[in-house]
């Protein structure tokens, strides 16, 4: 049984130094055979484990991931949560991981420093404010709070900014989500690792998948650097590089792997307490709680797989960051990096069944997947549990690009893609 | 970030340039005739490969032509260029 967190255990841990606190995970070696193999041990990976042991109790599975787990996107975004899309199924889809977010600290009894701390998204054109509003209506309908701000308004919620008529795109308007917000990316990965570890699933870091063994129509098991795991069923999510595993298993799929990037600047005192996001002018900004801004730029346009992007891109969105906040213009930058980040057509995320018996896709969540952890595991563990997919994530099946019933979120998503 | 050497100008900054996705997908001979199953195909599925990729770049801030590339993009080294039309040369 693991010790339970508590300001008890804190304190009974700092009077030994620190030194005798219990390991979050085991390091085991791989099984011959399990129920289920997760591929990929991120952020949506763990968490996919962690609900098919609690919800679907299958104990016998493990996460195989082929560095350390949350060392890919989930340690490279920039913690942005929040539901405010504008389609039903998107409503429907992130709504959902934010109510999780909502208890999840408490659940996991890891604290993922979850902090509602609202996203604010700015409107500086006619069209943007037209898109707003239609967005903030839509939100409403299905239950999501959002509402519409004045320039006035944007201006006294986050002061800093620069709504001055004068810039070259002005400030309009904006919309607020008052519970969307930030958590703290590391601890999501830990304390989903944590949580599904307590429950028997076997978590296996350096093992990196080299293929797919299928039977035909079905899979019978997976290569990797730890030899071959025999398993039923086999749900990849492994964002960037899902396209390399998908031609593993001989499917393609709807995706282009591409860098985003992310930055940081030194820590300064408390200056920017909400998320605030801006589409047109792509520059999105909030704060640690170490006190660095934390900087979100945009994708290359070419498939890359480098894990870093143009400089130009950086460029463009920090020349966008000093118009808004002219504040900010002394601040120097303490790292830059990129993550690789798998972008449907639609940009909408993929949780489905595949044409391959057992083999199961989450991917496809190109920017902006973080935020949707929680759910995007529920929603994949039911599907892969089930072999059908719960209806929250009935519209995010492969079929989509066949039948033409995609969920378009470009632009309307809030941030370009 | 890279350098590219346009057929038509020679060596640019690749900040010049606009990816145009995957090379060589044949638009199909009969439209009327493909299933829905060959449209997405068509126009969805892509390889995405991490290795050596076939791919078309446009000099959006230059001669504004279309060419093909070869690349490796698990370090963004080009292989080789070549013009539309052209077979892709051997690597």
């Amino acid at each position: 049984m693991r010790n339970k967190y508590s300001v008890f255990s804190l304190i009974k841990n700092a009077l030994s130094y620190h030194e005798n606190w219990q390991r979050a995970w085991k390091d085991p070696t791989p099984k011959k055979e399990y129920d289920a193999v997760i591929v990929g041990g991120g952020g949506h990976g763990l968490a996919t484990a962690y609900y098919l042991a609690k919800k679907h109790n299958m104990k016998n599975i493990a996460v195989v991931e082929k560095g350390w787990i949350g060392g890919g996107n989930t340690g490279r975004n920039t913690t942005i949560i929040r539901s405010n899309y504008l389609w039903d199924a998107s409503a429907g889809l992130y709504d959902h991981a934010l109510k999780i977010w909502e208890g999840l600290s408490q659940e996991l009894n890891y604290n993922v420093m979850f902090s509602q701390r609202g996203v604010m998204n700015l409107a500086h054109n006619l069209q943007d404010v037209r898109d707003l509003k239609r967005r903030t209506h839509a939100n409403r309908l299905n239950g999501i709070d959002a509402v519409y701000l004045s320039t006035e308004e944007v201006k006294k919620f986050c002061p800093i900014i620069n709504t001055s008529q004068d810039i070259r795109y002005p400030v309009l308007g904006g919309t607020l989500q008052r519970r969307a917000g930030t958590a703290r990316h590391d601890a999501v990965a830990w304390g989903y690792a944590r949580g599904a570890d307590e429950m028997g699933v076997d978590i296996i870091q350096n093992c990196e998948v080299k293929g797919i063994k299928r039977n035909g129509d079905s899979v019978e098991g997976i290569e990797t650097t730890k030899g071959f795991i025999k398993t039923k069923k086999i749900g990849v999510v492994a964002a960037g590089h899902s396209s390399v595993i998908a031609n593993m298993a001989g499917i393609r799929l709807p995706l282009e792997s591409k860098p985003l990037q992310a930055l940081v600047s030194e820590p300064v005192k408390p200056i920017i307490d909400t998320v605030v996001m801006s589409n047109a002018v792509h520059a999105y900004v909030s704060q640690s709680d170490k006190g660095e801004l934390v900087i979100g730029a945009g994708t290359d346009d070419y498939v890359s797989y480098t894990q870093k992007g143009s400089h130009q891109i950086v460029e463009g969105t920090l020349n966008a960051i000093l118009e808004l906040y002219p504040i900010f213009s002394r601040m120097r930058m303490l790292r830059q990096w990129g993550g690789i980040v798998d972008i449907c057509p639609d940009a909408s995320p993929i949780l489905s069944k595949t044409s391959i018996k057992g083999l199961y896709f989450n991917c496809g969540w190109g920017t902006g997947g973080f935020k949707a952890t929680p759910g995007s595991g529920d929603l994949f563990a039911h599907t892969i549990a089930n072999d059908e997919p719960h209806k929250l994530n009935a519209a995010f099946n492969l079929n989509r690009f066949v039948s033409g019933d995609l969920v378009d979120e470009h632009g309307a998503a809030a941030v370009a893609h | 970030m890279f350098v590219i050497n346009c057929p038509y100008c020679g060596e640019r900054d690749q900040q010049e340039f606009k990816a145009g996705g995957e090379a060589h997908i044949e638009r199909p001979k009969q439209p009327t005739e493909l299933s829905d199953d060959e449209w997405a195909e068509y126009l969805f599925m892509r390889k995405n490969i991490k290795g050596v990729q076939y791919e078309r770049w446009n000099h959006a801030h230059g001669c504004r032509k279309w060419f093909n590339m070869i690349r490796d993009t698990s370090n963004d080294e080009i292989k080789a260029i070549y013009k539309m039309g052209e077979k892709p040369p051997s690597i």
